[in-house]
């Protein structure tokens, strides 16, 4: 149970000659959901990237341990919808995960249902709405059953009711047991469903607090700055 | 004028007449063409998708290659065809030149390049917006290609319809390889260049009708693949 899954020893990362995140320890525990909070350009998507282990290893020095065996998935702000139908599109990831075929449409139908999604089944995947674009990526990450979601800015592009219901997708999969990572510009968000906040500022974690200490302070000065800037 | 009249009157006969001779040429030329770009696709779409997908040792050599083919001059194209099958030249045993087969051959090396390029092309802008969301989901660089295809499956269409416009509208790999044999290999293209120095206007403008008719209906597939497809709604 307190074995990490995933653990970064002194892990840093480099485009070229920018240093987009400076070398960092960082530990993912089994069941907690994390915010990633911070301005534009702070490291936050390279920081779930490299949590991911999506980054390519010439960018990255240090260490990323991964546990065994653990099935992850990502969710992004602008979800790649294939051009096939709601279904084929679940149907793809799940091969993609390498579930077997067997259980392929059985898993896919309970997560078309899981996010109110099961009556648009035979619909277009990029005829959808983007808010039920974003339901449609949800349920592909939920159907291969991981144990730890990444999500980067996935409220970020809707509106306030289509936020709600991502919203509360993604509070139901971290009562559920699933380890969530997401990163956010709404420290409302990060409030609602967090446990556990780290805020980065210029590729530097400045803070990582519980959410009640994070939100009560005091904090550190950079992550002071962000969340006077962010709440009226 | 009068003249030209008159032979666009003659043309038009034999085209809604459905003159024998005429049909023959139209349906060699569709023939040979379509089965040049069914080769080149079979060739060129996952060589162009696995260009654009996999890492591997003088891939810039080859990408810089597939780019300077795609300005061959058809002359070119049959000349090389033509030393290769020719009795002297390396294939000459297979005893082919003169024949449909040569001219597929000829016409399927002339759009290679052009389905192979835009393919790579193709399917490497989409890898840049979507490729680390598909290795995200646990895909290989095989079904990444795969997906992406089937994804961009459209724009290939509209592709495969621009190799077949390159391949039926063109004239000197054809004549080359083909010779313009009178029922066996003349296509509307040489049967054109052929009728025109003969003087025989109304066949090679009747030719030259269908061949717009042809390169027409091309051009109107591509613009109803290309209709853009009802947008998303910018809500829940």
């Amino acid at each position: 149970m307190n074995t990490p899954l995933v653990e970064l020893q002194d892990c840093a990362v480099r485009f070229g000659d920018t240093q987009a995140l400076a070398p960092l320890r960082l530990q993912l525990r089994r069941g907690e959901c994390v915010a990633l909070v911070g301005s534009n350009g702070s490291g936050k998507t390279t920081l779930l990237r490299l949590l991911h282990g999506q980054l390519q290893s010439h960018t990255t020095q240090g260490r990323r341990q991964a546990a065994p065996g653990m099935a992850q998935a990502m969710v992004y702000q602008r979800p790649f919808v294939l051009r096939l139908s709601v279904w084929r599109n679940l149907m793809v990831a799940l091969w993609l995960a390498g579930v077997p075929r067997p259980q392929r449409a059985e898993r896919a139908l309970q997560a078309l249902q899981r996010v109110g999604l099961a009556a648009q089944r035979d619909r277009a995947g990029r005829a959808l709405s983007v808010g039920q674009q974003q339901r449609l990526a949800l349920a592909r990450a939920w159907a291969v059953r991981p144990q730890l979601l990444f999500l980067d800015e996935p409220t970020a592009s809707l509106d306030p009711a289509a936020r709600r219901e991502v919203e509360a997708l993604i509070g139901e999969f971290a009562g559920e047991g699933m380890t969530v990572v997401i990163s956010t510009h709404n420290l409302g968000q990060a409030k609602r469903l967090a446990q556990r906040v780290l805020c980065l500022d210029g590729g530097q974690v400045v803070a990582d607090l519980p959410v009640a200490r994070f939100f009560e302070g005091p904090l550190p000065e950079a992550a002071a700055r962000f969340v006077k800037g962010e709440l009226p | 004028m009068g003249s030209f009249a008159d032979s666009v009157a003659s043309a038009l006969q034999l085209v809604l007449g459905a003159d024998a001779r005429l049909l023959h040429i139209v349906t060699l030329s569709l023939a040979v063409s379509g089965s040049a770009c069914l080769a080149a696709a079979l060739i060129g779409i996952p060589g162009g998708a696995a260009l654009a997908t996999f890492r591997f040792p003088g891939q810039r050599v080859l990408l810089l290659v597939v780019h300077t083919l795609l300005a061959l001059p058809s002359v070119v194209v049959g000349l090389v065809v033509y030393l290769m099958l020719s009795r002297a030249g390396p294939l000459g045993a297979w005893g082919i030149l003169f024949t449909p087969t040569a001219m597929v051959i000829a016409q399927t090396i002339l759009v290679l390049p052009v389905v192979a390029a835009l393919t790579r092309q193709l399917v490497a802008d989409a890898l840049h917006g979507n490729g680390e969301q598909l290795r995200s989901m646990g895909a290989t660089p095989m079904s990444t290609a795969l997906l992406l295809l089937v994804h961009e499956r459209a724009s290939l269409a509209t592709l495969l319809l621009t190799a077949f416009g390159r391949a039926v509208s063109e004239v000197g790999a054809v004549m080359i390889v083909g010779g313009n044999i009178d029922g066996v290999t003349r296509v509307m293209t040489t049967a054109i260049a052929l009728e025109t120095s003969k003087g025989d206007l109304p066949l090679a403008l009747g030719l030259g009708l269908v061949l717009l008719g042809v390169v027409g209906l091309i051009n109107l597939a591509i613009a109803v693949l290309r209709r853009s497809p009802r947008p998303a709604a910018r809500r829940a």
